[in-house]
This record gives structure tokens, C-alpha cells and sequence, in this order.
């Protein structure tokens, strides 16, 4: 299956070990990624806080290149994915609004293709078909499946898994022979954009989310967008600082947690690249 | 009554200009919320603020526009859509924030979340100078502008040797249309 690509601004900066491992799984998979080129911003949470015509014609620009691929799109990222398929249901439900904003920026996007995360990509491919390529055991592996946000939310627009009680994760962590520990977190908000600029809101929400992996007994989480990982693992130093709470809960992608059961190099994994190192965890796997 | 207690109390607006004016910006039915506060009891951040979501959603439909629009929720407000998904009368709040904000940015009103504002211009200035975010650029123009020189100074340095801040900028091509897309901005153009 071949996809139009949509890094987004993270997976080429702070979440490069996103982007390293998602390509590793999906050619392990068979899933071919075609980067759409010369792709701006999705706009993110700022566009849409301070402009919605701003917030469509952002993602629109991209979408259009994709439609000219003629391929559907996977974003990786939670946040990206939602503001391009917020703007792909505007063209596809209410296209009068498009026009306007249409007219100003000579971009024009029909709504001929379809946008979906990497997530629901993996999750398509089903649980037998993701076993059959697991070479290492990770059953020592006790992972809090964390979803976030945007990725789910709002369900009439994202249309993929239940946005109370998501399994899709869950689904494919299990397969991939780790233990998906039961745990009440998984659609909690991180705090998300606020991380700079009222970074006290993040660490009180993150610290529950940790807080809550802990006591449900998970020794890791898995994330889906790069917002969400970076509050948890970046921010956990000051989150132990503040709390007084010893957590050293590794953070990995799902896309890392995949490769390092389909026994891909961690080199190519981007492992190193956590703030909060994997390696304890993976040598109780190894062990 | 003295007429004195009167003059104290929250004058409720007859004009429904106001909340015309936010439910056509959000899409959304404002008058539909019947006060149930099951958008509150999800909010990750209503803990900080100074009015619930749902009282925000109250002062809408009552006209009360300065209260609606000086609120802390609506910059505190992340976006996390929790409210959006849950709400029986099928409100999506986040949008409903979403149009207060803007709205209170065009007619000039001080943000009582300074930072967070900021931090948004911040952002989206990087996006129209190079088509992507640049964040060793984009934060130092922020910490400049914020006056908040020394927060996450350590963190920053740890990303930076974590190899997760770019020096150079990725420019992309096409930044004559991504000014063009900037031009929407400009209402009534």
C-alpha cells in the first residue's frame, strides 16, 4: 500500500526518532511512504486559536499536493493529522466555505483523497499479520497505551476507535507480544502547546498520566504524537523535581516499541533519543 | 429595591448581536447548551482558570460579552476536545473558544494569559517566515518577547545535545504561497 507522507514540523526536529522508526516499521510492513513535497505546517494549535481561515488554509495547501499525488494521506503526528482531517471534512461536507479562502490563496483542494494517521494504517493490517513479523520477546514489557488527544477527538471528525475506551494500541502493542496494561489515562490531555508558556498546567498533567501508568503497574509508555511523548519524557525530570516521585518511565513510540519487537536494529529506532532512557526495561526483555 | 444594589449587578443584555456573532465565527449552537457542566468535568485545565467552560458558554448566550471575552479559559483552553466529544447538546466548546479568542484579538482586548497569546504569535511567525516552525528561532524570539529569559534553559541544552533542535531552518519553496495563505488573515479583504 503507498501513501502521500506528512512528516510535519516535529518529525523532522524533536521527534526525528519518530519519523526513524515509522519508516523502519512501515518498509518491515510494506507500507510505502511518499513524502509530499515541499509540505508547509499544518498550523498546529496556534493557527486555530488565533485564526480559523488560517487553520484551513494551512493544511489545505498540503492536502492539495497530496491530491495531485492522487494518494491518501498518513500524518503521524496526532496534531497534524486532526488539522488536515478537519480540513478535509470541510471540503468534503461544507465546500462552500473553502471558496472563499480559496479565492485568496489559489489553492484549491477538492476533497478527492482521504487523511489518516499512522495508527489507523498499522491497526488496518491486523494483529496476525503484525505477529508474524515478531523476532524478540518483549513480554517483560508492561506498557500504559497512551492515545492523547487529537487522534480520537472529535470522533465525528477523526472516525477511527472509540474516543472513551480506545483499543487499537492496546491491539497492536499485544500483538507484538508486550503486555497492554489496563489503566483509566489513555485519552487524558497532556497539556499539550502549553508546554512553553505555562509549562506548571503540563507538569501537573503529566505527572497524573505517570502517576496513573505507575500505579495501574505499567514499566513504560507508548505514545502516539510527538506532543504528548515530549510532556511525558522531557518534562519527567521536573516532574520528579516538583513531586518529589520517582518515575524513570520510558516514553517510546509505538513505532519504536514495533520495531524493537520485529527485532530492528535500536540504532534505527531513534532509542537514544529519549530523555528517559529504555534501556532498564529492555534489559529485564532481553533478560 | 435601592437602586444602588442594582447598579452592582451583571447587566444582562437583550442584544443578541454577541452571540450571533460567535455562533456564526464557531458553527456552533450556543443556545443549545442547557447548562449540564459535563464539559467542565472533563476539562484538563478548568482547574486554572478563572471561569468553567460552561459559565464561558453562560456569559455568551446572556450577552455578556467582557466576561466572555477577558476570561482566562479561552487562552487556556488547549484544544484537547474532551468537552467537544462529550457534550449532550452536540456544542463542540473548543470551537466556541476558538471564536472568542479571535474575536477578542481583533478588537484589541488585553489577554489575561499574556504568555499563551504570545506564544501562539511566536509560532505562527515562524511558520510564515520558513512554511515550517523553527524552534531554536522560534523560542528565542519567544523568550524575547515574554520577558521569561531563564525557564526550561536546562531542558533546552538537553534537547539540543539530545540532537531534537535543528540549528539551520528548513525553508521551504513554496514561501510565496504560504504568504498568500497568511493573506487570510486579513478579514474582509
Amino acid at each position: 500500500m503507498k501513501y502521500a507522507y506528512f512528516p510535519g514540523c516535529s518529525l523532522h526536529s524533536t521527534a526525528k526518532e519518530y519519523e526513524m522508526s515509522a519508516r523502519a516499521v512501515c518498509r518491515e510492513l510494506g507500507i510505502e511512504l511518499e513524502e509530499i513535497p515541499d509540505w508547509n505546517c499544518c498550523g498546529a494549535t496556534s493557527a486555530h486559536s488565533l485564526s480559523k481561515d488560517l487553520s484551513i488554509a494551512l493544511p489545505m495547501r498540503n492536502l492539495a499536493k497530496a491530491e495531485q499525488m492522487g494518494m491518501d494521506v498518513i500524518a503521524p503526528c496526532a496534531a497534524c493529522f486532526n488539522r488536515l482531517k478537519s480540513a478535509d471534512a470541510l471540503a468534503k461536507d461544507e465546500p462552500e466555505t473553502l471558496k472563499p479562502i480559496s479565492e485568496k490563496t489559489g489553492i484549491e483542494y477538492k476533497g478527492a483523497i482521504n487523511v489518516i494517521s499512522l495508527l489507523e494504517a498499522i491497526s488496518r493490517i491486523g494483529g496476525e499479520e503484525i505477529k508474524s513479523h515478531v523476532k524478540r520477546d518483549l513480554s517483560a514489557m508492561k506498557v500504559a497505551c497512551y492515545y492523547g488527544c487529537l487522534l480520537l477527538r472529535p470522533p465525528d471528525i477523526t472516525a477511527f476507535d472509540d474516543p472513551e475506551n480506545p483499543r487499537s494500541l492496546d491491539d497492536i502493542v499485544t500483538a507484538c507480544g508486550a503486555e497492554a496494561v489496563n489503566w483509566p489515562y489513555k485519552t487524558e490531555c497532556c497539556g499539550a502547546s502549553l508546554s512553553i508558556s505555562k509549562s506548571d498546567v503540563v507538569v501537573k498533567l503529566a505527572h497524573d498520566i505517570l502517576s496513573m501508568a505507575k500505579r495501574a503497574g505499567a514499566n513504560c509508555l507508548t505514545a502516539v504524537c510527538p506532543l504528548c511523548q515530549g510532556n511525558l519524557d522531557m518534562r519527567q525530570t521536573q516532574i520528579e523535581a516538583k513531586y518529589g516521585e520517582k518515575f524513570g518511565i520510558p516514553v517510546l513510540y509505538f513505532t519504536q516499541l514495533m520495531g524493537l519487537a520485529f527485532g530492528i536494529p535500536e540504532g534505527e529506532l531513534g532509542l537514544k533519543r529519549l530523555m528517559v532512557s529504555a534501556s532498564p526495561v529492555l534489559a529485564a526483555a532481553s533478560g | 429595591m435601592p437602586k444602588t444594589e442594582a447598579s452592582e449587578r451583571l447587566t444582562i443584555s437583550e442584544d443578541r448581536s454577541f452571540r450571533d456573532e460567535i455562533e456564526e465565527l464557531s458553527g456552533q449552537e450556543i443556545a443549545a447548551c442547557y447548562q449540564c457542566g459535563e464539559c467542565t468535568a472533563g476539562c484538563p485545565v478548568a482547574y486554572a482558570a478563572d471561569l468553567a467552560p460552561n459559565q464561558v458558554t453562560r456569559m455568551v448566550q446572556l450577552g455578556l460579552e467582557d466576561e466572555a471575552l477577558k476570561s482566562s479559559m479561552i487562552w487556556l483552553c488547549v484544544g484537547c476536545e474532551t468537552c467537544a466529544t462529550r457534550c449532550p447538546r452536540k456544542v463542540e466548546l473548543s470551537k466556541v473558544m476558538d471564536a472568542l479568542r479571535e474575536t477578542a484579538v481583533k478588537r484589541g482586548i488585553r489577554p489575561s494569559e499574556r504568555a499563551i497569546k504570545t506564544f501562539h504569535e511566536t509560532f505562527l511567525n515562524s511558520v510564515e517566515r520558513g512554511g515550517r516552525v523553527h524552534e531554536i528561532s522560534m523560542l528565542g524570539e519567544y523568550k524575547l518577547r515574554s520577558l521569561d529569559l531563564f525557564s526550561d534553559i536546562f531542558l533546552g541544552i538537553r534537547m539540543f545535545l539530545k540532537g531534537k533542535l535543528a540549528i539551520i531552518p528548513s525553508f521551504i519553496k513554496g514561501r510565496g504561497e504560504i504568504k498568500r495563505v497568511f493573506g487570510v488573515r486579513k478579514r474582509g479583504a
